[in-house]
């Protein structure tokens, strides 16, 4: 469906995004993830064209971006104003008109849960009902691609499961999904492939459960600080990443790293071992956080 | 060019104004406000010194003389004898005086030409009366206020506008619609000239039950200027917006052009016997073209071929600004 080759994106010197090349398939749910810096924002941009490459090449069923993928694409920006003093049934109007081919507004009230406020002022609408009335719109042409840039940063856990549930309602009508995301449940509850970002590169590609076996055998054990010594050296089968105020352990071996662990006295009292996350899988491949 | 867009895109401009009340109830009582006050600040306070315009020379006619040295009156020499005819008619010339023909005019409706016409009586000179109405300051100063009204409204109106739909996402929202740069454009500048003008007219009538000024004019010439001109204003705004993304840049830019336009376009004085500097740089104000022909026309009466070249200025003022505009544009 969309085929991005060598992108590459400089500010003054600054290389925003840095040679990335994937290719998204039609019908799946396609995620970038990264922390924020990482060029995500501007290689979702690039792909809406909203940007354009410093170089690279970007093809949507195999053609140029022009007027038919601004026809059959759903956007929904990171950070979105809509024109002031207008209504949640005008705003959607108004873009509704926009477009040649368009859905019926009352499915995407329906979709999108806009009932309970349709005839607010959208300036008075929580984050939530806001993300959700931009979803909306993003739908508003019954798009063949719609890229959601963000969608739940800054919302309480509440709205974000809200949110997550019309994604996949949408997944569900087999459209081609494109997801930008620093929350790594978010990528790996919605997206069928993700391409990890840092720095502008992609360090890691493919289905994220995939990811995760591929890439990952090892567990995570959490200890608070204060229960170890302070010369406290890891295991042959582990690695220590000191976190705020406890202690992450990633081992190949649990039983080794248990008994190890006894055998220096130390209390496991509050110990707890956790399958790894897309978190525990960014920091092995670039031993840095996800969210710094 | 989708007509349906544009009407989108207008629509959701014109309820954004019809909505925001300040901004709405500040366009509408603002100006009625300032002639209000000009029409108080100027009925008490009149000028002491009688006028009175001479023509010709002065030094030939000896039994004149003791008239001529009359103190208090201030006597003008005057070239143009139609022109100053005509300023006897307004009141703004207590009396003109034709040296060579002995004769003089005298408007028979002021109180200070009755006067003066005692003084001159023994020296036995034809006379010649008029009896136009007088001319207030504020009936010279309604169309400044309502240009100077006109030019806010489409300076920030459109240039803010536009740079705060950048900066906050509503532009980049649009950009990824179909929505051309064109249609955009078009919706704005249309949205804007609909609200000049119903508010325009708003003013206009609600100035006039307050302080009854003078039009003797053509109202359908007043509108057309009025319309060339609010779109070289809008045209101005649309420059200014083209591509700045900061409010703060915007609004000191539109500021620093509103202002000269204030001062320097004769909205509140006559810019006659200024500094010819002066004079040349108001020329390439849009807003002194579109209140000289706002002027003639209300209060001396004039045609359309009197104001023909504003008219042609004005809109060759709006046809660069708009090219030039467009051709800048940034979405962001």
């Amino acid at each position: 469906m969309i085929e991005a080759e060598n992108l590459c994106k400089y500010y003054e010197g600054v290389k925003a995004v840095d040679g990335v090349s994937f290719s998204i398939p039609r019908g799946v749910c396609f995620g970038l993830l990264g922390p924020n810096g990482a060029g995500k924002t501007t290689t979702v941009e690039m792909l809406e064209g909203i940007k354009t490459p410093t170089s690279g090449e970007i093809r949507y069923k195999g053609e140029v971006l022009g007027r038919r993928f601004r026809n059959e694409a759903g956007i929904m920006f990171q950070h979105t104003a809509l024109q002031e003093y207008i209504r949640v049934d005008e705003a959607l109007k108004m873009f509704q008109q926009l477009y040649t081919k368009t859905r019926p507004i009352e499915e995407l009230v329906e979709i999108c849960a806009l009932e309970e406020f349709l005839t607010r002022d959208t300036r008075k609408l929580s984050g939530g009902q806001k993300q959700r009335l931009l979803l909306a719109i993003a739908l508003i042409n019954d798009p063949e691609v719609v890229f959601l840039d963000e969608p739940t940063t800054g919302l309480d856990p509440q709205s974000r499961r809200n949110l997550w549930y019309q994604v996949r309602r949408i997944k569900a009508e087999n459209k081609t999904l494109v997801l930008t995301t620093h929350y790594m449940e978010e990528a790996f509850e919605l997206c069928d492939e993700i391409i990890i970002m840092d720095h502008g590169t992609i360090i890691a590609q493919g289905n994220p459960k995939a990811l995760l076996t591929h890439h990952f055998d090892k567990s995570v054990i959490t200890l608070p600080l204060y229960v170890l010594p302070d010369d406290f050296q890891a295991d042959d089968a582990s690695t220590l990443h000191p976190q705020d105020g406890h202690m992450e352990i990633l081992s190949a071996d649990v039983d080794a790293t248990i008994r190890h662990l006894a055998e220096q006295q130390i209390s496991l009292q509050q110990l707890q071992v956790r399958s790894p996350t897309l978190e525990d899988l960014f920091l092995e491949l670039t031993g840095h956080h996800l969210r710094t | 060019m989708s007509l349906r867009r544009f009407l989108a895109a207008l629509q959701a401009r014109n309820l954004e104004f019809l909505r925001d009340r300040t901004a709405l109830g500040w366009n509408l009582i603002m100006p009625v406000l300032i002639v209000m006050g000009f029409a108080f600040a100027f009925t008490t306070g009149q000028e002491e010194l009688y006028k009175v315009g001479l023509y010709g020379e002065p030094g030939q006619h000896h039994n004149l003389e003791e008239f001529l040295s009359t103190r208090y009156v201030d006597f003008i020499p005057v070239d143009d004898l139609g022109r100053m005819i005509e300023k006897v008619d307004r009141h703004q010339l207590d009396l003109l005086l034709d040296l060579e023909n002995r004769r003089y005019w005298v408007n028979s409706t002021s109180p200070k030409g009755y006067l003066l016409e005692q003084l001159l009586l023994p020296y036995k000179l034809q006379r010649e009366t008029l009896s136009g109405s007088e001319i207030r300051y504020v009936d010279w100063v309604v169309p400044g206020v309502l240009g100077m009204n006109i030019m806010f409204s489409a300076l920030f109106g459109v240039g803010y506008v536009i740079v705060r739909y950048r900066k906050n996402g509503v532009l980049k929202r649009l950009r990824a619609t179909p929505l051309s740069a064109f249609e955009f454009i078009s919706a704005q500048i249309a949205s804007r000239l609909l609200m000049i003008v119903a508010v325009t007219v708003l003013v206009y009538v609600g100035t006039d039950l307050v302080v009854d000024f003078r039009m003797v004019g053509s109202y359908w010439l007043l509108f057309l200027i009025l319309i060339l001109g609010a779109l070289s204003m809008i045209s101005v705004g649309l420059l200014v917006a083209a591509r700045i993304t900061s409010e703060e840049a915007a609004n000191g830019l539109l500021n620093l052009m509103s202002w000269p336009m204030m001062l320097l376009s004769g909205v509140w004085f006559s810019l006659e016997g200024s500094h010819p500097l002066v004079q040349k740089l108001s020329l390439a104000l849009p807003l002194t073209h579109m209140v000289d022909a706002a002027r003639v026309v209300m209060i001396e009466g004039a045609g359309f071929t009197e104001v023909a070249s504003q008219l042609l200025i004005l809109t060759l003022f709006t046809l660069c600004f708009v090219s030039i505009g467009s051709k800048t544009f940034r979405w962001e």
